[in-house]
């Protein structure tokens, strides 16, 4: 059905529009930019903080400009003085609310509540300071996120995030009043509930008082002291967010830049997480054909497929949670990053003769979630803990800020060798469909000894952000090892976000689907996306993110996991075979059934 | 002139026992519109204390092209010192139910839900009896019509409609953002009409004598009579029905006890009238509306009290999804008490003024806007009272 044009002035200036549009779409039009801090443009409407507050001619209220939506003939004042006392008010009203401690605040700088703040020239002392009077708790026993109450404006953006983005509500709006908070079953830590550690909440709050737990400290101990050796990994979707923390506009590839950074902060050796995400592929490749045998040939009824990715810690703690009885379903394959881990400390210190006691092992991840899984009893197979620090995208720039470091000037410089050579297959890992991608290239070519029938490689239909996307492969003169095989079509789906994870799995369960590959990502658009990338995000950020991760694979020399040379070389030597004693030993993991709350 | 300010009335609870079977028969024998132009004919206002014409929104719910579409009695009275509405739903259930089933059949609803707060529940069992046979009795009268009662968990701010609307639906009873006004999307997303207990049953009334008979009564303004709930400083603390159009003095005179420094018109979030502005203030849309509650204070009260125990009722009640209200409520409450015990100079009051102004123009829903009505009515005529 067409739209209607509904035509109105904001400040005296005739604008058109579209029905449905709000006042605030209205004003951006014209480039009237109206405050907000509620409003997200990956949420719905909520309308609660009232700082978009405006004047309309005629009415008595000031409506909401997020919240209002325009009429024929509105006419509106974006900051007549009636705007300016009332949103003045309201932002003095927030502060006699919020634990100002903005200088010591982690947030500091990056707090949109201080931006408005520090625009609008407030009285901070107007109104009675009401955190003082209040107790209020900080929740810091999740080792990905804290919780800081008193930092809290109570925009809702966590809890709009946590249901309908995530569709996991560990956080919801309890008590009324005075009493009203943002909080988790009962009462409970964010540790003991049914949250994810996705950080979407922490990505989408305004203020401090959803933030990752940094680990800055204890890595720069590490890197400046001399008896250690830090290995220091880095995700493939760090590479193509960074940059935005450290100035630069969204959808910058700034791999060698970054390399360059980590080793001028000193660790000991930079390498890539893209290595073990090629090893990723090797691994969940075979189980998925190893899988698809068992079921196929040996009739094994007890096969649990559709098999479903596991790199996405996220969506790990999601499915303990929520489909318990799907756990047989998910890969055994530990995460890229955990991989990695076992791997440094055993392979890697082997070749280097270091000793792995007196090796720290670190991550740069665009993930908060990724910190809570480095903490899993299950990650220790190296005998120490596998990854002894997890940093967000976000740490890193800020140690790279501390550090003094001109991050635009620097030069590109390579990953150390060994585990810093990877494919293109390994960087899309970091964007939604990359995973299916990349395990396409490679299974098809084991299977049939050919490469994927697409152009360039480039398997397109599994790219892109629909919330859940399908593919089919069908597979046709296979090599006589892989017979059973023979013309079977390959079915496969891929969800991203949880709430559309939810779906998907809600449609496995019921049998309305049959798939025998999902892949799942648990944050908006894959890592690129992640809970540890930098703030602030939106649909046009990530789709620039996702550009520059599929320009990131076009220009790599090697596009398929299993032609990494030192893939083909750490089988070769250590590993034995894919799935086979050792990597199972240390590539390979289990899963944990928990509460629904 | 009449010699009597202050003219009782007997509709609301008027005692007849046909009633219900001669407005249903007579209702069912006209057209949908032409019940709606009764309502609209009769000028009879929302009883709940906004006002808004009911004959208007019941003609806006019946416009909206919907298959579905609900009819809401609100019965969450919640406004501190009303209390009408309860004796409405304990001594004449069946006019409510009345009421409703003419809404359902004049706007086009198969569904009425009576939506009472939890603190009435020991009427439930009462109520319920009488709608099972109720509900059988319409549908023999050939009304596709089905009422069902659902119960609020105490919060005060259920009773602002949308707050009611996400409550029945079994979410966090919070305000939405209007518009849409619930006659396009209310209770399910569907074109809703919600009425005051009163409301729908002075709509039987109005039903069974006629607009024209109703409109007799009252101002221009303020059509027909209204059910108050009288409390305080009275020796006749009650529940009485009066014609509208009265002055703060009438009433006064008849439910004072000779030393009434100020009224309270409207509850907790009504208006203080002080004694200087009884005779100019009539109870009504011209003057002071209200939603029942008159409460009376006499000089042996402290103005300052009244208006904490208000301010700490609304810090309370206040959903807290708005900053206006949840954090403005606590000022105000935090800034008295400040200004009370020396901490804060006097003119601190009119900075609170001020913050009380942003309030009612930026909060989302009635609550919040309309905290500034005691706050400042009861500051600007008490101040010494707040101060010292």
């Amino acid at each position: 059905m067409a739209k209607y044009e509904v035509n109105l002035k904001i400040n005296n200036i005739p604008v058109t529009v579209e029905e449905g549009s709000t006042i605030l779409d209205a004003a951006k039009k014209l480039n009237f930019r109206v405050p907000t801090l509620c409003q997200h443009p990956d949420l719905c409407v909520a309308g609660n903080c009232r700082v978009c507050v405006v004047e309309q001619k005629g009415a008595k209220a000031l409506p909401a400009a997020c919240a209002t939506p325009v009429s024929e003939g509105m006419e509106i004042f974006t900051n007549s003085q009636k705007v300016r006392t009332a949103r003045t008010h309201i932002i003095e009203l927030l502060l006699s609310e919020h634990n100002s401690e903005c200088t010591s605040c982690y947030k500091n700088g990056k707090c949109e509540l201080q931006a408005l703040a520090n625009e609008y020239r407030v009285n901070e002392n107007l109104f009675i300071k009401l955190v003082d009077k209040n107790t209020y708790t900080i929740d810091n026993f999740s080792p990905a996120i804290i919780k800081d109450d008193s930092k809290c404006i109570r925009c809702q953006r966590c809890v709009r995030t946590c249901a309908s983005m995530q569709f996991v509500s560990a956080l919801a709006v309890s008590h009324k009043g005075d009493k009203q908070k943002i909080s988790t079953f009962f009462d409970k830590s964010m540790n003991d509930v049914v949250c994810t550690n996705c950080g979407q909440c922490v990505n989408r709050c305004p203020t401090g008082a959803l933030v990752e737990k940094n680990y800055i400290d204890q890595v720069w101990d590490a890197v400046n002291n001399p008896n250690i050796h830090v290995v220091v990994q880095t995700a493939p979707s760090v590479r193509i967010g960074l940059g935005e923390d450290l100035g630069l506009e969204p959808g910058n590839r700034v791999t060698g830049k970054m390399v360059s950074a980590l080793k001028r902060i000193g660790f000991d050796s930079v390498l890539d997480t893209d290595f073990s995400a090629d090893l990723t592929i090797m691994e969940e490749g075979t189980e998925l054909l190893t899988r698809l045998k068992k079921a196929l040939v040996d009739k094994d009824e007890t096969v649990a497929l559709p098999m479903t990715t596991s790199c996405s810690p996220g969506w790990i703690k999601f499915i303990e949670h929520k489909y318990p009885s799907l756990l047989p379903n998910v890969s055994t394959c530990k995460s890229p990053q955990q991989m990695f881990g076992a791997l440094a400390k055993t392979f890697y210190a082997q070749k280097k003769g270091l000793k792995v006691e007196n090796m720290i092992s670190v991550s740069i991840m665009p993930c908060t979630a990724k910190k809570y899984e480095a903490d899993r009893p299950e990650m220790r197979s190296s005998g120490f803990k596998d990854v002894d620090y997890v940093l967000t995208t976000r740490e890193l720039a800020m140690m790279i800020r501390q550090a003094g470091i001109c991050f635009e000037d620097l030069p590109n410089e390579k990953y150390d060798s060994i585990m810093g050579e990877s494919s293109g297959a390994a960087v899309i890992f970091g964007a939604t469909g990359g995973v299916m991608e990349a395990a396409l290239r490679t299974a098809y070519e084991i299977v049939t000894g050919r490469e994927v029938p697409f152009a360039n490689l480039d398997i397109v239909p599994v790219r892109g952000f629909e919330g859940i996307k399908e593919a089919k492969v069908l597979i046709k003169d296979v090599l006589p090892e892989w017979g059973f095989l023979e013309g079977a079509e390959l079915s496969c789906a891929i969800a991203h976000g949880l709430a559309n994870a939810n779906k998907l799995m809600a449609a496995v369960v019921s049998g309305e689907v049959n798939y025998h590959f999902i892949e799942i990502m648990a944050c908006p658009g894959g890592c690129l996306g992640g809970g540890g990338q930098p703030i602030p995000t939106s649909p046009e950020i990530r789709a620039k993110r996702m550009e520059a991760i599929y320009e990131e694979d076009a220009n790599m020399a090697i596009r398929k996991s299993h032609e990494n040379p030192e893939i083909t070389a750490i089988y070769a030597e250590f590993l034995g075979k894919p799935n086979g004693h050792k990597s199972h030993e240390l590539l390979h993991t289990h899963y944990v059934k928990r509460k629904g709350y | 002139m009449k010699d009597k300010k202050l003219t009782k009335v007997d509709l609301i609870f008027e005692n007849d026992g046909t009633c219900a079977t001669t407005v249903l028969d007579k209702v069912r024998a006209m057209a949908q519109d032409d019940v709606i132009m009764e309502m609209i004919d009769s000028g009879l206002k929302g009883r709940g204390g906004a006002g808004f014409p009911t004959g208007l929104k019941w003609k806006f719910t019946k416009a909206e092209n919907s298959f579905d579409k609900y009819i809401v009695c609100n019965a969450d009275e919640g406004e501190p010192g009303t209390f009408k509405d309860r004796e409405i739903l304990d001594t004449v259930p069946e006019k409510v139910f009345v009421g409703m089933t003419i809404a359902g059949y004049s706007v086009g609803a198969k569904i009425g839900y009576l939506y009472i707060r939890a603190e009435y529940n020991f009427l439930l069992k009462k109520l319920n009896q009488k709608l099972d046979a109720f509900n059988v009795k319409i549908k023999d009268k050939g009304f596709d019509f089905t009422i069902e009662i659902r119960s609020g968990a105490g919060a005060y701010i259920c009773g602002e409609e949308s707050a009611l609307f996400e409550s029945i639906e079994g979410k966090r009873g919070e305000p939405r953002n209007k518009p849409p006004y619930p006659t396009v999307a209310g209770l399910f997303g569907k074109p809703t009409a919600i009425n005051n207990v009163e409301t729908l049953v002075y709509a039987t009334m109005i039903m069974k004598y006629g607009a024209a008979s109703f409109k007799l009564m009252g101002t221009q303004d303020s059509r027909g009579s209204k059910v108050f709930s009288v409390s305080g400083d009275t020796p006749n603390a009650g529940i009485y029905e009066l014609e509208l159009g009265m002055t703060v003095e009438d009433f006064v005179n008849d439910f004072g006890d000779g030393d009434t420094k100020a009224v309270q018109v409207g509850g907790a979030s009504g208006i203080c009238v002080p004694r200087k502005k009884f005779a100019d203030m009539i109870i009504g849309y011209e003057g002071v509306p209200t939603g029942g509650s008159m409460m009376l204070f006499n000089s042996t009260r402290s103005m300052y009290n009244v208006l904490k125990d208000y301010l700490e009722f609304f810090a309370e009640e206040s959903c807290g999804q708005c900053t206006p209200c949840r954090i403005g409520c606590q000022q105000l409450l935090q800034g008295i008490e400040a200004v009370k015990r020396g901490e804060k100079h006097p003119s601190y009051l009119d900075s609170l003024k001020k913050l009380a102004e942003t309030m009612k123009l930026s909060a989302k829903c009635g609550l919040g806007q309309s905290v500034a009505n005691p706050f400042s009515s009861i500051v600007d005529n008490f101040r010494e009272e707040i101060i010292y």
